[in-house]
C-alpha cells in the first residue's frame, strides 16, 4: 500500500512538475515577457531594474529555478490587465465564486442522476432505462456552452424564470449549475446504475425481502446504501472536471469566477493571470486525482498491484 | 376462427423488399445520412454549395431572422449575423473547418501516438517506462487549459488549434497501440518474419501494424466527435480560430450576446455541432461493437 502510494504521488509531482515546465516555456516563446510586463511608456532603464527583480538576465535554467521558487510561494508577478493586482490575489479573489458554483452543481447533478440512475437499475428495459439512455448519449454530445445558451433563451429570456447572467441570489446559480452539472449527470447515472445492478444481485437483498421490507425501503436505504461507494470514489475526479468546466460555463452566464477570469486574461493576452490560474487548477486537478486514487486502492485491494 | 398467417396480414411487405429493410438495419444508417448532410457535403463542396461568401456581408442586410420568422428573406433562409452575413453559407463553411481540424489533427496525432507505442510495445524496457510515463502525465493534465496556456502565449490560430489538440491526442493511441502490441510481437508470424530476416522497422510497420488497423479506426471515428466538441468549446472562448473565421464555436460565441434579439445566430450552430458529434458517436459506437468489441472502456 505504501509503495503503491508513493508511486501514485511521485508521478502526480511529475504532472506538476511537466506543468510547470509547459508553462514556462511558453512564457518564454511569447516573447520578452518585459514586454508585457511594462507600461508603454518604461525607459531602458525600468527594463533592467524589472529584468534584476525577475532574474531574467541569468541563463535560462537559473530563471526556471527562480520561476518555480516564486511559484511555490504563490508569486506569479502583477496583472497586466487588471492594474494594482497580482495574479494569485485575483485568483484568491475569484475562487470562492468557482467553489460555489462547482458545489452547487455537483448536488444538482446528483440529485437528478440518483434516482434516474436507482429507476434504471431497478426497471432495467423500461422506460426509464431508455430515459437514462437518451440522457447519457445527450450528455456526450451536447456542447456544454451551447447547452447553456439554450437554457438561457428559454428560461430567462422566453419564459423569465431567472436571470440571463451575473451573480446574486440562488436564482442566478440555477442555469449555470444545470449547464456544469449536465456532463456529471450522465457519468454520475451509469455508475450508480452499474453498481445498483451488482447490489440487487446479493444474498442480503434477498433476505431483507423475506423479511418482509416494504420494496421501497429494501431499494432505497439497504441497496443505494451499498450502491453508493462505487460512484462515491469517482466524485474527486467529478470533482476536478467541474473545476475546469467552469471556465466555459463561466464565461457564458458571465459567473465571476475564476474561468471567467483566464478567459479574459487569455483574451488580453495577460500571461501572468493565465499562468496564476492554470497552475492553481492544474495543482488542484492532479491533487484530487491522486486522492481518489488512494481513496481508491484502500476500498479496493485489487488496485494495489 | 380465422387462421392469420403473415400473408393475411395486410402491412405484410414482399419478401424482397423485407429482407433489403433488414439489411439494411444492421447498419447505422440515419448517423451515416446526418454525417453526410451536415458534414461531408457541405465541407468538401463549400464553395460550390454555398450561396454567398461567409466573410462579407452587407450591414444594410444585418441580423435578417430566418425565412419562416417574420421579416425573413428566401435569400438567407437562416437569417444573417450582426454584420449581415449570410447564416447558410457560414454554417457550410463551418462544416468544412470542424472536418479539416479534426481531421488533420487526429492524423498528426495518430501517426505520433501510433509510432510511439508501436516503439513502446515493440522494445520494451526503458524506452516503455518512459514513453509510458510521459503517457500517463500527458492524460492526467488538464485539457482546457492547457489550450488556455498556449494561446495566450502565441495566440489563436489554426497551427495553434492543430498543436494543442495533438498534444491531447496522441497519449490515447500511444496506449492503444502498446497495448495490442505487446500481445501481437508474442504471436509465430513475427517471430518466423524474425527468422526470415525482417529487420525491427519492417516488423512494426508490415506486420505489426496492419493488425492495428481496426482498433485505429474505431479509435479515430469515436475522437471526431470530441475533437469538434473541443474545438468549438476552444474557439467559443476565443482561444481556438481567431474571427473571421466562420468556425461553429465562434458562431455560437456570436450569438451569445444576441439571445434577446437574434436567437438564430447561435441556435443553428450549436445544433450543426449537436447533431454531428450524435451521429459521429453512434457511428463510433457501431464500428466498435462490429469492428473491435473489445474497446469498450476506451
Amino acid at each position: 500500500m505504501q509503495r503503491y502510494i508513493a508511486k501514485r504521488a511521485l508521478q502526480s509531482l511529475l504532472a506538476i512538475w511537466v506543468m510547470s515546465l509547459i508553462v514556462f516555456s511558453l512564457a518564454r516563446v511569447s516573447g520578452n515577457p518585459l514586454d508585457v510586463m511594462l507600461p508603454l511608456e518604461a525607459g531602458p532603464e525600468d527594463y533592467e531594474r524589472v529584468s534584476k527583480h525577475w532574474g531574467l538576465d541569468q541563463p535560462l535554467s537559473t530563471q526556471y529555478l527562480i520561476f518555480v521558487s516564486r511559484a511555490v510561494r504563490g508569486d506569479f508577478g502583477n496583472s497586466w490587465k487588471w492594474h494594482g493586482h497580482s495574479a494569485m490575489g485575483l485568483v484568491w479573489q475569484r475562487l470562492p465564486a468557482t467553489l460555489q458554483l462547482a458545489g452547487f452543481a455537483l448536488f444538482v447533478s446528483i440529485v437528478i442522476a440518483l434516482p434516474i440512475g436507482v429507476m434504471s437499475a431497478v426497471k432495467k428495459d423500461t422506460g426509464w432505462d431508455s430515459v437514462a439512455k437518451i440522457i447519457a448519449l445527450l450528455g456526450q454530445s451536447l456542447p456544454g456552452f451551447w447547452l447553456g445558451i439554450v437554457l438561457m433563451w428559454i428560461f430567462a429570456v422566453h419564459l423569465g424564470w431567472f436571470p440571463t447572467s451575473g451573480r446574486g441570489g440562488i436564482q442566478y446559480m440555477i442555469l449555470p449549475a444545470i449547464t456544469l452539472g449536465w456532463f456529471q449527470v450522465a457519468v454520475i447515472m451509469r455508475l450508480v446504475r452499474s453498481s445498483m445492478l451488482d447490489v440487487l444481485d446479493s444474498e442480503f437483498v434477498k433476505l431483507t425481502r423475506i423479511k418482509g421490507l416494504a420494496e421501497w425501503k429494501v431499494i432505497w436505504k439497504h441497496c443505494l446504501r451499498n450502491a453508493a461507494i462505487t460512484p462515491l470514489t469517482f466524485f474527486a475526479i467529478i470533482a476536478g472536471v467541474l473545476l475546469t468546466g467552469s471556465v466555459v460555463t463561466e464565461s457564458v452566464f458571465s459567473w465571476p469566477g475564476t474561468g471567467l477570469l483566464v478567459v479574459d486574461a487569455v483574451r488580453a493576452r495577460d500571461f501572468q493571470v493565465v499562468q496564476a490560474v492554470v497552475i492553481v487548477f492544474a495543482g488542484i486537478f492532479i491533487l484530487t486525482n491522486l486522492l481518489v486514487d488512494i481513496l481508491y486502492a484502500y476500498l479496493d485491494p485489487r488496485i494495489r498491484y | 376462427m380465422a387462421i392469420m398467417t403473415a400473408r393475411t396480414l395486410p402491412w405484410y411487405a414482399p419478401p424482397r423488399l423485407a429482407r433489403a429493410m433488414r439489411e439494411a438495419r444492421r447498419y447505422p444508417l440515419v448517423p451515416i445520412a446526418l454525417l453526410t448532410f451536415l458534414l461531408v457535403i457541405p465541407a468538401v463542396l463549400a464553395p460550390q454549395v454555398a450561396p454567398y461568401d461567409p466573410l462579407k456581408g452587407s450591414l444594410a442586410k444585418r441580423l435578417t431572422p430566418p425565412v419562416w420568422e417574420q421579416g425573413g428573406t428566401i435569400d438567407h433562409p437562416l437569417g444573417t449575423d450582426k454584420l449581415g452575413r449570410d447564416m447558410l453559407s457560414r454554417m457550410i463553411h463551418g462544416a468544412r473547418i470542424s472536418l479539416a481540424v479534426s481531421m488533420v489533427a487526429i492524423f498528426v496525432g495518430g501517426i505520433i501516438g501510433t509510432s510511439l507505442g508501436l516503439i513502446s510495445g515493440y522494445f520494451g524496457g526503458w524506452v516503455d517506462a518512459l514513453l509510458m510515463r510521459l503517457v500517463d502525465i500527458s492524460l492526467s493534465l488538464p485539457t482546457i487549459l492547457l489550450a488556455l496556456v498556449l494561446v495566450a502565449a502565441v495566440g489563436p490560430s489554426f497551427g495553434t488549434v492543430i498543436i494543442v489538440l495533438v498534444v491531447l491526442l496522441w497519449a490515447r493511441y500511444a496506449r492503444l497501440v502498446r497495448g495490442e502490441t505487446l500481445g501481437i510481437k508474442e504471436r509465430d508470424f513475427i517471430a518466423r518474419a524474425r527468422v526470415a530476416g525482417a529487420s525491427h522497422a519492417r516488423i512494426m510497420v508490415r506486420y505489426i501494424f496492419p493488425n492495428l488497423v481496426n482498433s485505429l479506426i474505431v479509435l479515430a471515428t469515436l475522437q471526431v466527435g470530441y475533437v469538434i466538441l473541443l474545438e468549438s468549446a476552444l474557439s467559443f472562448l476565443g482561444a481556438g480560430l481567431p474571427r473571421p473565421t466562420p468556425a461553429w464555436g465562434l458562431m455560437i460565441a456570436d450569438g451569445r450576446e444576441l439571445i434577446v434579439t437574434a436567437w438564430w445566430v447561435s441556435m443553428f450552430p450549436g445544433l450543426a455541432i449537436m447533431l454531428t458529434v450524435l451521429a459521429l458517436n453512434l457511428l463510433g459506437d457501431w464500428l466498435r461493437d462490429h469492428l473491435d468489441p473489445k474497446l469498450r472502456n476506451v
